[in-house]
C-alpha cells in the first residue's frame, strides 16, 4: 500500500505532533462532521462502509452502535486500548505514534453514539503510553478539538485515560467495564450487551483503538472508497503484527484479505535463517494453530477465510513458527498464559486450564506414559463450550489443534525420560 | 397460570410459567431438579459454576414471514444450539424444549462436576456439610467413579479462616460460587466479603473491620453450597443425619422469625438432648428463608447451668429447693392473702398461652394484671395494624414505609432486611429518627427531629399528608416531601419504635401514626398498617391479651399492692430503684428461668421452662400468630409457664381450666375477638410457597428448612374487620427541658442480657456499657473518645467509656440497653469526665 491510513505516521513524520496532524488535515473531519452530519448520518456511513471490529470478534461496527437503548442517557464511549494479545502490538503503534487519529475517531464516535464522557481504558504495562495520551487529550482541549462545545457547536466531549491493573481478561468488554468501575475484573453475564447495560449500567459504546482511527478516514473519503479497500465482507485496510521467526516482525497495514504468504514473504522477508514454516498462530495464543500448507499460506486474511482453513483471523496477530518449534512446547506456554489470565468466574475455564497444564508439565517433564496425550484431548473438550466467556474457549484452541494437527509432537514427550 | 404465559417442555413436561422465568425456576415448578452451585432462586443470576447445561431447542422460523417452521405431521420444528447452555441465566421462550436429562447435557454436567472435583479436598467424612452438601450430592449422581485427576496434582489450601468471628471458611472446600458474596451484596446489604486474586488462586475474603461484619452472617453458611463456610458455632459440633429437627419461632424480637431446631442427644452433654444449631424455616410472609445472627446463635441459654431445676421456697431467710406441691400451695396462699392487692407483672417474652393463663390466676383472687413494658400503642396496632393478607414482601412501586424512632436494623434485622429489598422494589422508605441509622442507607426521606419531638415531627408529617389545618407539628421540605408520598401511596405501612420515647410517648406516636392510616384512607388496605417494633417478641400478644403498662412507674404500683407475681420479665435489674418497692411486699412470687436480681428477693419461685422445651404461640409485631413446638425434653423439674399459673389458678379455686397450650389457645380464641379463628390446626396450616426449599435438592435453595408446621395466621385488624376508624390525633407531649444531657437507652442487637449472654460465641461481638457523645459535648466535658464518663441522675450514678460519635445529636447521649447501664427511658443526666484513676 503506496500510502498508510491508519499507520500515517509512517508517511509523514511527526504527526504525533498536534499541529503536524493539523496541517495535514486532521480535526478537518470531525469538524465537517458536526457541521453537516448528524450522528445518525455517522451511523449509517459507518454501517455502510463495512467496518468490522478490529479487537478480534469482527463484529460490524455500525451495527453495534445501531443496539444503543435509544434516549436513555448519558451514554458512555469506553476504548478497549488493553491491548494484551500475546504478539499484538498494532493499537501501542497507533496510540505511541498516530494518537491523534485516534483521538478523532473518538470523537466521531462519541457524536454518532451521543454520548459526551469517553474513557481509553489502557493496560496497565501502558502507564507510560497512557500518560503521553492524557498529554496529548489536554492539547487537543485547549484547542476546542476535544472538551466542551467542540468547533461551537453543541457537542461536548471529555475524554479520560483509565488504567488497567494488568490482567488479560480485561481485553474482554464486560470485564473491562468492571474493571473501569473498580471491581475484580471479572466478565458479564450477556445479555444485556454494554449497547443497552455497559459503564455504570447506562448504553455504551465499546471499540478497539483501531477500530476507531479508522473513522476519520472513513468520513473524509466515504463508505464507497473504504469498500473498495480488502474483501466483499471485510472491507478496509488491517494491521497486521507479525512476529516469531520472520526476517523482519512488525506491524504492516494491509488490506484484508492478503494473504498469509504476501505477508510473511513480500512484507516480513520470509522466515530468518531461511528455514521452513512449520505453523502459524494467526490471532495470537486465541485461535487453532495452523500447519503451513500451500494451502493455508494462499488463504486470504479476512475475517471468511481464516475460518475455512480451520482458524480465525482475531486481531490478526501472526505468530510464524519455524520448523524447530515442538508444537507440544506451543501448547504449554499458551496453557500457562491462559491458566495464569484465567479469571476465575467460570469452572471449566478456572479449573480446566489449571488441569491442562498439570497434564502439560507433566507431559514435558516426561514423567508420564501412554495416554497422556488423549488425558489432556479429553480435558481440553471437556472445557470447550462450557465458559463464560471467550477465554476459556480460546485456552484450548492450541492444545486441541496441536493434538489434532501435530500429534507427533505431542506424542513424543509421552514416556520420555523413563 | 394466565393468558401471557410461556409454553415449553422441559424433559418431556409440560410447562407455563410467565415470560422472563428462567429454565431452571421453570424446571423446578414441574419436578424437574436441574443441578446448581451459584444459582440460588433469591440472588441474580450469574452463570458462573456452569453446572446447569442444558441442551436448548428453539422453534425455527421462516426468515421472510416469521412464522414458526412445521415438518409434514404440523409439528414445529426445533433446532438445537451446538453448545450446551445455562438454565439459570436463560430465560423461557415459547415452543421451546429443554433437555434436562439428555446423553449430551448429562455428560455436559459430568465434566462440570468433574472440574470442580479437581480443586476440592473431598474430605466430606470430616466436612460438616457431609449429609447435605450439593457437591456430594450431586458428585453421587454425575461424578465417574474414578479420578482421572491426578491426586497428587491438588493443591492443598488453608482449612481454616476465619472470616470474622462467627464464620470460618475452609478454602480448599470453596468452589468460587460467589453466593456468600452475593448474598451480602443483594440481600444484607452489607458488602463486606469479595474475591481476591483470580483464577485458581480465587478466594474470598472479607475487607471489613471486624471481619464479616454483617448481622446476617451465618445465612451464607445455609446457602454455600459445600462446607465452605461453617458457623463458629456449629462448625464440628455434629452430623447433620444425627440431628433431629423441631419447628420453632425465634423468641428476641418481633418479627417472628420462623426456625428449625437441630438437636442431638450426645454424651458430651451428659446424654442430655440439647440443641446444636438454629435453622431458618421458610416463611415468606416473615423471614423468607432468612434469619439474622442473634436468632442463629442466641440459644444456649436455654441449656445454661445457671438456669433454675427446681422450685424455691424462701425459709428462713433462704431460698430453698422445694417440691412443686409445696411451692405451689405456698404461693397460692400468698395470692390468696393479698387478694385484690395481688399484682401480676408480665413481659413480651411469655406466650399468648401464658400471657392468658397468667392474667386468669392473678384475676382469680380479684389481683390486677401488669405489663411490665417501656412502649405503648399495643391497642392501636390491634385496631390499625397490618391485615389478615399482608406480607412486607409485596410492597413495591407506588406504596410507601414510614419508620420513626427506630434503628430497625439493631432492633429488628429481618424487618431491616425486609424494607430494604421493599425499597429496592420501588418503595418509598421514609425514615424519621433524631439520628442517622442504617435505615437511611435506603430512604426516599429522612426526617431529623430532637429527642422528645418525635410525635410533634409525626404530627408534621400527618399535616402535611392529610392538609388538615388543625394538626401542628413540626414543618421543613422533608416533613412535606413525606406527607406528600404518604397521601399518594397505594399502601403504606408505618412502624413506630421507642427510641427516645417512654411509654405514654410511644403510645402518642402509635396514635399519630393510626390517625395517618386513618385520614390519608389507608385503614384496612390489603398491606397497610401500623407495626410495633417492640422490644420484647410478644408484646403484641400481651396487649391483645389485655394486658396494659401501668401508665405510672412500677414503684408506684408494687407501692399498691400487698404481693406480687412475676413471670418472664426481672424489674429490680433493669431497674435497681425499684428494691425498696419490692421489699415492701409482703410476698413475691417469681416465675423465671434464672434466679435473677427480683427472683433472689422472692418468697416463691417457680422454675419456667424455655421456648426450646415447651410449645406456645407467639404474635409477631405484624400481627402474625405463629406456633412453636418442643424440641427437647424438659429441663430438670421446670415447667411451662401457662402450666404453673393453672396450677396457682387451681389452686386458687379457679374452675374449667384449660390443661394444655392448645387448649389455652382455645380459651384465648374463645374470649378475644381478634384471635376466634385461632387453634393449634390453624396456625398448623401450610401452603406451597417459593422457591421451593428443603428437597432432596439442597443445591436449589440452601440448607434452610421447608415449612411443614404451620405459616401461622395473619390476625385480621379491628378496622379489616368492620370496626371504627375514627381516631383523633394524639396531643404532642410537652417538651421536658431540663440541665445536663439527656440519655437515650438505645438496642443494640449483641446486648447482654440473659438470654445472650450464654451464647459466648457472640462474646467479641457483644457491646460493652458505653456513651455515645456528640464531639462538641464530649469537648465541653472534656472527655475524649475511650475515655471514662460518669453519669449521675436521680441519686443513681454509673461509669462508661465514652464514644465520640459526629451522628449523634448535640444535647444527647446513646447508652446501649442491656449492657450493664440501669438506664431505661431516656432521663436527663449529669456527665462527668472521670479522673483516669476513677475509672480504673
Amino acid at each position: 500500500m503506496a500510502d498508510h491510513i491508519l499507520l500515517r505516521h509512517r508517511d509523514i513524520p511527526d504527526l504525533d505532533r498536534l499541529e503536524v496532524y493539523q496541517r495535514h488535515g486532521g480535526f478537518e473531519t470531525l469538524r465537517r462532521t458536526i457541521a453537516e452530519k448528524s450522528p445518525q448520518d455517522v451511523i449509517d456511513i459507518v454501517k455502510a462502509s463495512g467496518l468490522r471490529g478490529r479487537g478480534g470478534a469482527g463484529f460490524p461496527t455500525g451495527v453495534k452502535w445501531g443496539f444503543l437503548t435509544p434516549d436513555v442517557f448519558p451514554r458512555y464511549v469506553v476504548v478497549n486500548a488493553d491491548e494484551s494479545e500475546p504478539g499484538t502490538f498494532k493499537d501501542r503503534e497507533i496510540m505511541e505514534r498516530n494518537p491523534f487519529q485516534l483521538l478523532e475517531g473518538i470523537a466521531l464516535c462519541a457524536y454518532a453514539a451521543r454520548a459526551s464522557t469517553a474513557y481509553v481504558y489502557c493496560r496497565g504495562e501502558f502507564w507510560d503510553l497512557a500518560h503521553e495520551l492524557e498529554v496529548r487529550i489536554a492539547e487537543a482541549r485547549q484547542k476546542n478539538l476535544l472538551g466542551p462545545k467542540i468547533f461551537g457547536s453543541d457537542f461536548s466531549l471529555e475524554v479520560y485515560v483509565h488504567l488497567g491493573a494488568g490482567a488479560y481478561i480485561c481485553g474482554e468488554e464486560t470485564a473491562l467495564l468492571e474493571s473501569m468501575e473498580g471491581k475484580l475484573g471479572q466478565p458479564r453475564l450477556r445479555p444485556p450487551f454494554p449497547a443497552a447495560k455497559g459503564l455504570f449500567g447506562r448504553p455504551t459504546v465499546v471499540n478497539n483503538v483501531e477500530t476507531l482511527t479508522n473513522l476519520p478516514p472513513i468520513l473524509e473519503r466515504g463508505a464507497e472508497w473504504y469498500r473498495s479497500i480488502g474483501t466483499k465482507d471485510s472491507a478496509g485496510p488491517k494491521v497486521f503484527s507479525l512476529s516469531g521467526h520472520v526476517a523482519q516482525p512488525g506491524n504492516y497495514e494491509l488490506p484484508l484479505g492478503t494473504t498469509f504468504r504476501t505477508l510473511i514473504f513480500d512484507h516480513g522477508g520470509g522466515v530468518a535463517g531461511g528455514r521452513k514454516i512449520k505453523a502459524i498462530l494467526p490471532a495470537g495464543a486465541s485461535a487453532p494453530i495452523l500447519p503451513a500448507t500451500d494451502e493455508v499460506l494462499d488463504t486470504p486474511m479476512d475475517y471468511e477465510s481464516v475460518p475455512k482453513v480451520g482458524s480465525m483471523l482475531g486481531s490478526a496477530s501472526v505468530i510464524v513458527m519455524d520448523d524447530t518449534v515442538d508444537v507440544a512446547w506451543v501448547a504449554l506456554k499458551t496453557t500457562r498464559f491462559f491458566k495464569h489470565e484465567s479469571c476465575g468466574k467460570c469452572t471449566p475455564c478456572r479449573e480446566g486450564t489449571f488441569w491442562m497444564l498439570r497434564v502439560l508439565e507433566r507431559l514435558h517433564s516426561g514423567q508420564d506414559g501412554e495416554g497422556q496425550v488423549d488425558g489432556l484431548y479429553a480435558v481440553a473438550r471437556g472445557i470447550e463450550g462450557k465458559c463464560l466467556c471467550p477465554l476459556g474457549e480460546f485456552s484450548i484452541m492450541p492444545v486441541t489443534s496441536g493434538v489434532e494437527r501435530f500429534r507427533a509432537d505431542f506424542v513424543a514427550h509421552e514416556g520420555d525420560g523413563r | 397460570m394466565t393468558a401471557g404465559d410461556v409454553r415449553l417442555t422441559i424433559d418431556g413436561r409440560e410447562v407455563r410459567v410467565p415470560p422472563g422465568t428462567l429454565i431452571v425456576d421453570a424446571a423446578k415448578r414441574v419436578g424437574v431438579d436441574i443441578p446448581v452451585f451459584c444459582y440460588h432462586p433469591k440472588l441474580e443470576p450469574v452463570g458462573m459454576c456452569r453446572m446447569c447445561l442444558v441442551e436448548i431447542g428453539r422453534p425455527v422460523r421462516d426468515r421472510a414471514t416469521g412464522e414458526v417452521q412445521v415438518d409434514d405431521h404440523g409439528t414445529p420444528v426445533l433446532q438445537y444450539g451446538p453448545k450446551l447452555e445455562t438454565a439459570c441465566t436463560t430465560p423461557v421462550g415459547e415452543g421451546w424444549d429443554v433437555r434436562v436429562s439428555s446423553e449430551k447435557a448429562r455428560q455436559g454436567r459430568n465434566e462440570v462436576v468433574e472440574f470442580l472435583l479437581t480443586s476440592h479436598p473431598l474430605d466430606c467424612p470430616i466436612c460438616d456439610k457431609g449429609g447435605e452438601c450439593p457437591l456430594q450430592n450431586l458428585t453421587l449422581e454425575h461424578g465417574p467413579g474414578k479420578s482421572r485427576f491426578l491426586f497428587d496434582d491438588k493443591i492443598r489450601l488453608d482449612k481454616r479462616v476465619p472470616l470474622g468471628d462467627l464464620i470460618v471458611l475452609d478454602r480448599e472446600r470453596c468452589i468460587q460460587c460467589a453466593r456468600c458474596v452475593r448474598f451480602q451484596e443483594e440481600i444484607a446489604g452489607d458488602p463486606v466479603l469479595g474475591f481476591f486474586e483470580r483464577g485458581r488462586k480465587l478466594e474470598i475474603v472479607t475487607f471489613s473491620d471486624p471481619g464479616f461484619d454483617s448481622y446476617f452472617s451465618g445465612n451464607t453458611t445455609d446457602i454455600c453450597p459445600v462446607g465452605a463456610l461453617t458457623t463458629a458455632d456449629f462448625r464440628f459440633g455434629a452430623r447433620p443425619w444425627e440431628l433431629n429437627a423441631a419447628a420453632s419461632i425465634c423468641p428476641h424480637c418481633p418479627v417472628g422469625c420462623n426456625l428449625t431446631l437441630n438437636t442431638r442427644r450426645e454424651a458430651v452433654s451428659g446424654g442430655l438432648e440439647v440443641v446444636k444449631r438454629v435453622m431458618p424455616r421458610q416463611n415468606e410472609a416473615v423471614n423468607e428463608t432468612w434469619i439474622c445472627d442473634k436468632g442463629r446463635f442466641a440459644y444456649h441459654f436455654a441449656a445454661s447451668p445457671e438456669r433454675l431445676k427446681t422450685p424455691l421456697v424462701r425459709k428462713d431467710g433462704r431460698l430453698v429447693e422445694a417440691t412443686w406441691d409445696e411451692a405451689l400451695e405456698t404461693a397460692a396462699e400468698g395470692m390468696r392473702t393479698a387478694g385484690s392487692r395481688l399484682v401480676g407483672i408480665a413481659s413480651g417474652r411469655l406466650s399468648n398461652e401464658d400471657l392468658m393463663a397468667l392474667r386468669t390466676a392473678v384475676e382469680t383472687v380479684g389481683g390486677r394484671p401488669v405489663l411490665d413494658a417501656p412502649m405503648g400503642g399495643g391497642d392501636f396496632v390491634r385496631r390499625f395494624g397490618l391485615g389478615s393478607q399482608s406480607d412486607l414482601g409485596r410492597l413495591g412501586r407506588g406504596d410507601a414505609v414510614l419508620v420513626i424512632a427506630s434503628d430497625l436494623h439493631e432492633e429488628a434485622p429481618i424487618w431491616w432486611l425486609r424494607l430494604r429489598k421493599a425499597a429496592e422494589r420501588g418503595a418509598e422508605v421514609i425514615v424519621a429518627n433524631a439520628r442517622r441509622t442504617r435505615l437511611d442507607e435506603f430512604a426516599s426521606h429522612v426526617i431529623r427531629y430532637e429527642y422528645g419531638q418525635a410525635v410533634e415531627a409525626l404530627l408534621g408529617i400527618g399535616a402535611a399528608a392529610t392538609g388538615e389545618t388543625n394538626v401542628r407539628g413540626l414543618v421543613g421540605e422533608a416533613v412535606e416531601a413525606a406527607g406528600k408520598a404518604l397521601r399518594s401511596a397505594a399502601e403504606l405501612v408505618i412502624f413506630f419504635g421507642a427510641e427516645g420515647l417512654d411509654a405514654k410517648g410511644t403510645a402518642a406516636l402509635a396514635q399519630g401514626a393510626a390517625a395517618i392510616l386513618a385520614r390519608t384512607g389507608h385503614a384496612a388496605k390489603e398491606q397497610s398498617g401500623l407495626v410495633g417494633i417492640w422490644p420484647q417478641a410478644n408484646l403484641q400478644g400481651a396487649w391483645d391479651l389485655g394486658w396494659r403498662p401501668t401508665g405510672r412507674g412500677l414503684a408506684d404500683v408494687l407501692g399498691e399492692a400487698k404481693a406480687a407475681l412475676i413471670a418472664g420479665v426481672d424489674p429490680l435489674g433493669d431497674d435497681p430503684s425499684l428494691g425498696p418497692a419490692l421489699g415492701a411486699l409482703d410476698f413475691l412470687i417469681v416465675q423465671e428461668l434464672f434466679l435473677t436480681e427480683t427472683a433472689a428477693t422472692a418468697d416463691v419461685v417457680l422454675p419456667a421452662q424455655s421456648f426450646i422445651e415447651r410449645e406456645g404461640s407467639l404474635t409477631s409485631g405484624e400481627g402474625r400468630v405463629q406456633r412453636y413446638y418442643p424440641a427437647v425434653p424438659a429441663w430438670g423439674e421446670a415447667r411451662p409457664d401457662w402450666s404453673i399459673s393453672s396450677s396457682l389458678a387451681a389452686g386458687l379455686g379457679a374452675k374449667d381450666l384449660p390443661t394444655s397450650a392448645a387448649a389455652w389457645l382455645e380459651r384465648i380464641a374463645e374470649v378475644v375477638p381478634a384471635y376466634h379463628d385461632l387453634s393449634y390446626q390453624a396456625l398448623a396450616r401450610v401452603e406451597e410457597q417459593w422457591p421451593l426449599v428443603g428437597g432432596d435438592d439442597l443445591y436449589f435453595g440452601g440448607t434452610a428448612y421447608e415449612n411443614r408446621q404451620g405459616l401461622g395466621v395473619a390476625l385480621a385488624s379491628e378496622v379489616e374487620r368492620g370496626g371504627s376508624k375514627d381516631v383523633d390525633w394524639p396531643m404532642s407531649p410537652p417538651p421536658q427541658p431540663g440541665p445536663g444531657i439527656l440519655a437515650v437507652p438505645v438496642h443494640r442487637l449483641y446486648d447482654r442480657g440473659t438470654t445472650l449472654l450464654p451464647s459466648r460465641v457472640l462474646d467479641p461481638r457483644r457491646v460493652s456499657l458505653y456513651i455515645a457523645l456528640n464531639p462538641s459535648d464530649a469537648t465541653a466535658i472534656g472527655v475524649g473518645d475511650g475515655e471514662a464518663v460518669s453519669l449521675a441522675w436521680d441519686g443513681q450514678s454509673q461509669t462508661a467509656l465514652a464514644v465520640i460519635d459526629p451522628s449523634v445529636p448535640q444535647g444527647a447521649a446513646l447508652i446501649p440497653r442491656s449492657a450493664g447501664a440501669t438506664l431505661s427511658m431516656p432521663t436527663r443526666v449529669t456527665l462527668l469526665a472521670s479522673q483516669p484513676e476513677a475509672a480504673r
